[in-house]
């Protein structure tokens, strides 16, 4: 009976359908999706924390407007992929502890600390930009909510490259010491947002599952690559190095051949040793708690008023 | 703990004064005005609505996939229902 449920689970992939909440599912399938959506959905809430850093200190009001806008898209996208994993039968409060228990991860990358305003720069260009790739690439996602969130971030979310790109193209047209942080920000940025696309295929646990239900619809070496060749250009354009020797076009591939990330670097914040690691996550921690009394007190609010019928 | 409480509510959106309001995805909240506020911040950032409906999802009635055959078999066999069934004159206008 399930062997020819899976069957028909994988015809309904290979033929190009969407899988909806209440279809059968394999459970390796509804596990997988859980890790992966509610890693990205975490991702999104944790990375308005090094934004977040830069908004009492932007250095004009409208700088300030576009930061607070761009970090409150980055909430609205997080509860976009909360609600999409919890069509999957897990619930939010399920998720958040996940997240404080360090059971689920979130993506490396905001674990690194933002030191200059050129990082809001670099962050937008680099992170968003990555981001961005992977993103497009899963609006194909075979499972019709992932899918549906995704559509709905990638229209949002290119106006946060453009913001970024914007800071550091002024910076670097800018005074010496602005072309100083820009460059520095693009040296610190550069590796761990290349490590954003996750192991090469050869050595990522999740790749082959992911790639036959078609959750995953690009590899993540050929995501990476694709980010490379679009980004080398846009830092030629401002007069930007990036930080790699190897980096070289090649005519034969059409693509840009570009240096080993240092993995090791990698794993290690995965695994919980990168600078800001425990500071992100005490954050969260503590705004939620602190948080409790507002929830504990909207629902007394709704029970009083008959079940929350509008007065 | 608290959060296990909070319903959801779908959201569904008029994306213009005479359209079909379509759905847009959920939000939590404790009630219904709170549920009209969160999908307001959540979905129409970039003026995407003129209008908002919010239902608790525990309201909404579905029809179930695995009957997708049987459910909605009756309308397969009922060619006539569509214009191109009858054959008329070309000579025949305004049909």
């Amino acid at each position: 009976m399930t062997e020819k449920k899976e069957q028909l689970f994988q015809d309904k992939i290979d033929a190009g359908l969407k899988i909806e909440p209440k279809d059968w599912m394999p459970d390796k399938y509804r596990k997988h999706l859980i890790r992966q959506i509610s890693q990205h959905a975490h991702s999104e809430i944790i990375g308005m924390q090094p934004e977040g850093n830069w908004i009492t200190r932007a250095p004009s009001l409208r700088a300030k407007m576009v930061l607070i806008a761009k970090v409150q898209d980055e909430a609205g996208h997080g509860l976009y992929l909360y609600s999409a994993t919890e069509t999957l039968g897990i619930t939010r409060s399920e998720l958040i502890e996940q997240l404080q228990t360090g059971k689920a991860k979130y993506s490396s990358i905001f674990n690194y600390p933002t030191l200059s305003w050129a990082d809001m720069g670099a962050i937008g260009w680099l992170v968003d930009g990555a981001a961005i790739v992977n993103q497009q690439s899963l609006r194909r996602t075979s499972y019709g909510p992932y899918s549906r969130a995704m559509i709905r971030i990638c229209k949002e979310e290119s106006f946060h490259q453009r913001q970024g790109y914007e800071i550091m193209s002024k910076m670097s047209n800018g005074t010496p010491e602005q072309q100083e942080m820009a460059q520095d920000s693009l040296n610190r940025w550069w590796w761990p947002a290349l490590m954003m696309f996750g192991p090469h295929d050869s050595d990522s646990a999740h790749t082959s599952n992911a790639m036959k239900w078609k959750i995953k619809r690009g590899t993540n070496d050929d995501l990476r690559q694709l980010f490379v060749d679009r980004t080398v250009k846009q830092a030629d354009l401002i007069g930007l190095e990036i930080p790699d020797p190897d980096l070289k076009w090649n005519p034969e591939s059409k693509h840009y051949d570009f240096g080993e990330i240092d993995w090791e670097e990698f794993w290690e914040v995965v695994n919980g040793n990168g600078f800001c690691n425990k500071e992100r996550i005490n954050n969260h921690t503590n705004a939620h708690t602190e948080g409790n009394w507002v929830r504990e007190a909207a629902l007394a609010y709704a029970e009083k008023t008959q079940n929350g019928d509008l007065k | 703990m608290s959060e296990k409480k909070i319903p959801a509510w779908e959201v569904f959106i008029q994306p213009k004064t005479g359209a079909s309001f379509q759905h847009a995805g959920n939000v939590h909240a404790t009630d219904k005005e709170m549920a009209l506020q969160n999908a307001r911040e959540l979905y129409t950032r970039r003026q995407e609505g003129t209008c908002i409906w919010v239902v608790k999802t525990e309201n909404i009635v579905s029809s179930s996939p695995e009957d997708q055959a049987s459910f909605f078999d009756p309308a397969d066999d009922k060619v006539y229902r569509y214009p191109a069934f009858f054959k008329v004159s070309k000579k025949a206008k305004g049909l």
